[in-house]
């Protein structure tokens, strides 16, 4: 597995071949709070870059998750569906949201490195 | 108009309080916890609230003053006991919610607890129907504290003895660090509780007896859960001026003397509703699986048609489920219901529920 690489809408990507696993980053669920409610896309599901992709909902509010590369999606997953707490413990792990089959590696390239999010983060507090 | 700011901002601040504007004013909307906790703690043990916000709005008068009041607040103001306390509204010609609102007698006239995005306007609606000699203050030197959950009784008793001999919609004076401070079991949680009006530079001593008892602050975010798990509605979310007491569900808040006799504005309306029913009507909700129904969700009946719409809708942490209000046609009323509704574009299973969705746990 590739190292992660970050959005500015605050998703992560890993890479695995041609493979990729998204995810929302533990920035992100600080800031929405305590989420009850994910909503993951089906397989087979045509997704562009930072096009919407998947629904999280905190206590506060409902947010659209979008892809930060296009592709294919191959699986949602459905254990944060099933769990939408987990998301708050474990988001840059198990609690990932879905896997695409990527088109362009150039589009994982040219997203954040882990150094970089975190300045970014930074930089623009929310 | 500037951002107002309650008198414990800072002490919010420091107990790491992230703030959102809220009527006009920079208010607490969780600490550090977050609102799940923050609502677990306060049905388990005890949460404060600071709602220094809303207008603590106070007349004095002769007998004229209930007459005036009673045109447009439908309450039994006249058979109402100094120190007890009722849920009521003001109402427009049209019978609509100006504001709701809890009206308590005292010993010189009333004491009329506003929302803080209705209150100057409450003034204003309330003005015209007061005579030259009635007195009247919006008190901003006094802050409003809610203590709720089922360790306050114990918790406000060692503090200020005598509290616990108050009941559910009373109120007393008491005395605090040499100063009168009013009390009233009350609060807008389902949870048994006080409300405590107290001057602006006594309440961080308060709180910070409140804190060394292990009561948690509990932010707007998880007031809103507590809320409507209890039932309870929000005005300018589930009231407004174009819903009357009727649609609202709320016609057991129009005192029965006042149904027979009427007197007050939008009583046409209302008599006639009361007689025949309205054509929508304030329900509880709850969806079938996991999805959130938040505020304008459109309801449909199970065979498509579209029948009302969602006012306050979250998830609710002592529930466990997602939880709404909302007002649909009253031939779909019945709880039980089948019902879809309308979320991100497909359409999810719900039924019509019973409020509250939590019972409550008042000391009567």
């Amino acid at each position: 597995m590739s190292e992660k690489k970050f959005s500015k809408k605050h998703e992560w990507v890993s890479l695995d071949g041609d493979v990729a696993t998204v995810g929302i980053t533990k920035h992100a669920t600080e800031m929405l709070g305590d989420i009850v409610f994910v909503e993951v896309p089906d397989a087979g599901k045509a997704v562009e870059k930072e096009g919407q992709a998947a629904v999280v909902e905190s206590t506060k509010a409902a947010s659209d998750v979008y892809s930060p590369i296009s592709g294919e999606i191959t699986e949602g997953n459905k254990a944060i569906a099933d769990d939408p707490g987990s998301v708050n413990t474990d988001p840059e792990g198990a609690s990932w949201f879905f896997k695409l089959k990527i088109k362009d590696k150039g589009e994982y390239d040219s997203l954040m490195s882990k150094d970089e999010y975190d300045k970014f983060c930074k930089e623009n507090p929310s | 108009m500037e951002v107002q700011k309650t008198a414990l901002y800072n002490y919010h601040k420091n107990l790491g309080a992230k703030f959102v504007s809220f009527a006009g004013y920079e208010m607490p909307i969780q600490y550090k916890d977050g609102i799940v906790k923050e609502h677990i703690s306060t049905r388990t043990h005890a949460g404060f609230f600071d709602v220094s916000h809303m207008g603590q709005f106070f007349l004095e008068g002769d007998e004229t003053l209930i007459e005036s009041l009673e045109k447009i607040i439908p309450a039994d103001l006249k058979n109402l006991k100094i120190n007890h306390s009722k849920y009521s509204f003001l109402l427009n010609n049209e019978g609509g919610i100006i504001d709701d609102l809890i009206i308590t007698r005292t010993e010189k006239g009333f004491c009329i607890i506003l929302n803080a995005a209705c209150k100057e306007n409450d003034i204003k609606q309330i003005s015209q129907f007061l005579k030259e000699h009635h007195k009247h203050l919006l008190n901003n030197d006094l802050s409003l504290i809610a203590l709720q959950g089922p360790k306050s009784v114990e918790i406000l008793e060692k503090l200020i003895p005598g509290v616990a001999n108050l009941k559910f919609m009373t109120g007393n004076n008491f005395e605090y660090e040499g100063e009168n401070l009013y009390v009233t079991r009350s609060g807008y949680t389902g949870e048994d509780g006080f409300e405590i009006s107290i001057s602006n530079t006594k309440v961080e001593k308060l709180i910070d007896y409140l804190i060394s008892n292990e009561v948690k602050p509990i932010g707007l975010g998880a007031r809103d859960t507590l809320r409507l798990e209890a039932g309870l509605c929000l005005y300018g979310h589930d009231l407004n001026e174009k819903i009357n007491p009727v649609e609202a569900n709320l016609k057991w808040a129009i005192a029965k003397k006042r149904k027979e006799v009427g007197g007050f504005n939008g009583w046409e309306k209302i008599k006639n509703l009361l007689a025949n029913g309205s054509e929508k009507i304030r329900v509880g909700i709850k969806p079938d699986g996991k999805v959130i129904a938040r505020e304008n969700t459109k309801i449909f009946s199970s065979d498509n048609n579209e029948i009302g719409f969602v006012t306050s809708g979250t998830f609710g942490p002592s529930v466990n489920a997602p939880v709404a209000m909302g007002y649909v046609k009253s031939e779909f009323s019945e709880v039980g219901t089948s019902i879809q509704l309308e979320v991100r574009g497909k359409k999810y299973g719900g039924k019509i529920s019973e409020l509250p969705f939590y019972k409550k746990s008042y000391v009567k």
